[in-house]
């Protein structure tokens, strides 16, 4: 499904930043090229997401971010990596771009002291840089500096071919390997109108929802370790190692990286693929009641996850955030229901919601959507299409064409567009990870809380750095 | 908590066998360790991360190490929070060139003796972002000394292990 997309002039650029600011709108992504800036943003009532571009003169534009905050961060990529001015915008800092000294935002009042955190971390993490103004033991301000696995994929991406744009887009974020290359595959298919085959697309989804569903065990038993219960950390990894080891043995990848690329799926599910995933959803759904059980019922550890890095459902909205993030504080969204893609149009699920927005409720939403992800893969398998698992891609021919896609990764949703010039090759392509709206609201939720209560709260969010930085 | 304790009690272990270290790893490494440093260390390795650009699919593979299936303390190697209490720096990603300091003044404060892990494909400098104006041309061996690469995209767990107890086999040989 191609989105509506429009170029439109600076006044109606204004104007859309005027109603992203009253909420009418969503932003979906922000990025540029030489000489344009694009955005995607989402309408609030319909759901219809749609493309919005203007030609900047002279390398300027007005800024989007000056009246709605979710876009700052963006247009300051869009400054390093295109050259392109966000007028108005108050701050000049760079953001993709490294070198130099990086003035961090100040905070004032007796006896505050600054943490510098990162960019290489004590655990086996990514790296970022976590600036903390405390007071005492309570976080009084938290700015962070990301950028350092900055590994300019669009870059590598314009003017490769589309086959291998596809192993760029595999590894945006090596989490979110299937998700980032089925956005990408869509994109690409809506571009060059081919429909992949139907067993391929349930393939797919199929493999979608076990890297969710090792995401959030992973993610579940690790924010139970940074509040010190380490049997739930154990029992978790332990099924996550499951899901893995059956990907491996199912799709020939412990990740399935490579395996969904544009035009359907590299390889079919190997013959006795369907019961080794039946097999896993017996084990998961035979052990996995029993940790919640015990998340449920250990007074010490709800101690640590109740109340704590509180994300308001307004801020929620304001920064249309993705994934259990938005969902844990009342925003009702999941693309694969809004604006949906096969097969998720024929399979009954639901989008767990809740209004508290502290940790325990994101590790809530991930347990919830662990029980749908379970049901998911038991019903596709059960209705598998047959047939071939992958199309030939046909070059287009003449005008450069171009494609969106809206994937919900395990993280929240991803945008992919991609434009298509002659011969097949990539003239541009823009990926945006979920984070890119979720690292900024965990700054807020992280206010007013103690230092040490920091990695429970940063685990519960799990951003991407890599994601967030290409 | 008790039935879930309970249940493990009477289960037994799930940790898997160990695997023969790494032959080719063994080779490579065989010239580069000396005797005096086998000495010093014994049979234990402290291990420090860190991601010079990695896509996280390597650090998911590393972190795997650590469940009960892999079990990697058990053979003496731990990952520790501080480079300045490492023997080894298990490097991963291609190096951007917003990490190169950070990398450079992590090996610095490593003290000696140390070993440097490659792992993953881009660390070996050919991974997808070669060519990259924001990587470093030449992967992690351009900017600190490597002594064992591990490849893969990402190299698995069990690959991995054998890897690192290649680098523990070879440092503890007398």
């Amino acid at each position: 499904m191609n989105w509506p997309h429009s170029t439109i002039d600076r006044e109606a650029w204004q104007a859309t930043a005027a109603r992203l600011r009253a909420g009418e709108l969503s932003l979906l992504g922000l990025w540029g090229e030489p000489g344009v800036v694009h955005m995607a943003v989402l309408r609030g009532a319909t759901s219809e997401c749609s493309l919005l571009s203007l030609a900047c003169e002279s390398g300027r534009y007005p800024s989007i971010g000056l009246l709605h905050p979710p876009a700052q961060r963006l247009e300051r990529a869009v400054r390093d990596l295109h050259g392109l001015e966000p007028e108005g915008l108050a701050d000049a800092r760079p953001w993709l771009r490294h070198g130099g000294p990086y003035p961090f935002l100040s905070a004032e009042g007796e006896s505050l002291h600054q943490i510098p955190v990162g960019p290489v971390h004590a655990g086996i993490i990514e790296p970022g840089h976590f600036r903390f103004h405390a007071s005492g033991e309570t976080v009084v301000r938290l700015e962070s500096r990301l950028g350092y696995v900055h590994r300019g994929i669009e870059a590598l991406m314009a003017g490769a071919a589309v086959e291998r744009a596809a192993e760029l887009a595999g590894r945006v974020s090596g989490d979110s390997t299937v998700a980032f290359a089925l956005a990408y595959a869509q994109a690409v298919e809506t571009a060059l109108a081919v429909q992949a085959p139907l067993r391929a697309v349930w393939l797919r989804a199929v493999m979608a929802e076990l890297e969710r569903l090792a995401n959030h065990l992973g993610d579940i038993g690790a924010v139970c370790n940074d509040a010190a219960l380490a049997v739930m950390h154990a029992q978790c990894g332990w099924l996550r190692e499951q899901v893995l080891r059956a990907a491996q043995a199912c799709f020939g990848h412990r990740l399935m990286m490579d395996r969904v690329i544009p035009g359907g799926v590299r390889a079919d599910i190997t013959a006795d693929g369907a019961r080794l995933l039946s097999g896993l959803l017996a084990l998961v759904r035979e052990e996995f009641p029993d940790l919640v059980d015990v998340y449920d019922n250990t007074a010490s550890l709800k101690d640590r996850t109740v109340g704590t890095g509180v994300l308001s459902p307004a801020l929620a909205l304001q920064f249309a955030a993705g994934g259990f993030v938005g969902r844990a504080s009342g925003r009702h969204f999941d693309a694969r229901r809004t604006p949906g893609y096969a097969p998720y149009d024929e399979l009954a699920f639901e989008v767990p919601v809740v209004q508290a927005g502290d940790v325990n409720a994101r590790v809530w939403i991930r347990i919830r959507e662990v029980e749908q992800s379970l049901a998911l893969i038991e019903a596709m398998l059960s209705r598998l299409p047959t047939g071939p698992v992958h199309v030939p891609l046909a070059p287009p021919s003449g005008a450069a064409r171009e494609g969106s896609a809206l994937v919900e990764g395990f993280r929240g949703d991803i945008l992919a567009w991609v434009r298509i010039g002659a011969g097949g090759v990539i003239e541009r392509c823009h990926l945006r990870d979920p984070s890119w709206f979720q690292w900024p609201l965990l700054e807020a939720a992280i206010e007013g809380n103690i230092v040490a209560d920091f990695p429970l709260c940063n685990k519960s969010f799990n951003c991407s750095y890599a994601g967030h930085d290409l | 908590m008790r039935r879930l304790l309970l249940k493990n009690l009477v289960h037994g272990p799930l940790t898997e066998a160990a695997p023969a270290p790494d032959e080719a790893a063994m080779a490579e490494l065989a010239a580069r360790v000396e005797q005096t440093a086998r000495r010093r260390l014994g049979r234990t390795l402290a291990i420090r991360e860190v991601d010079a650009g990695s896509c996280n699919g390597c650090e998911l593979e590393i972190h795997a190490l650590g469940n009960v299936l892999y079990d990697l303390e058990r053979f003496g190697l731990r990952f520790v929070a501080s480079p300045r209490h490492a023997d080894v720096l298990l490097v991963t990603g291609p190096v951007t060139r917003n990490m190169r300091e950070a990398l450079e003044r992590t090996y610095q404060a490593t003290p000696d003796p140390k070993w440097v892990v490659a792992a993953g494909t881009c660390a070996r400098g050919s991974g997808v972002f070669a060519g990259s104006p924001a990587c470093v041309e030449g992967g992690v061996a351009a900017v600190v000394p490597v002594d064992l690469y591990i490849p893969g995209c990402p190299p698995p767990p069990l690959e991995l292990l054998k890897g690192l107890l290649a680098l523990l086999e070879s440092v503890s040989l007398s």
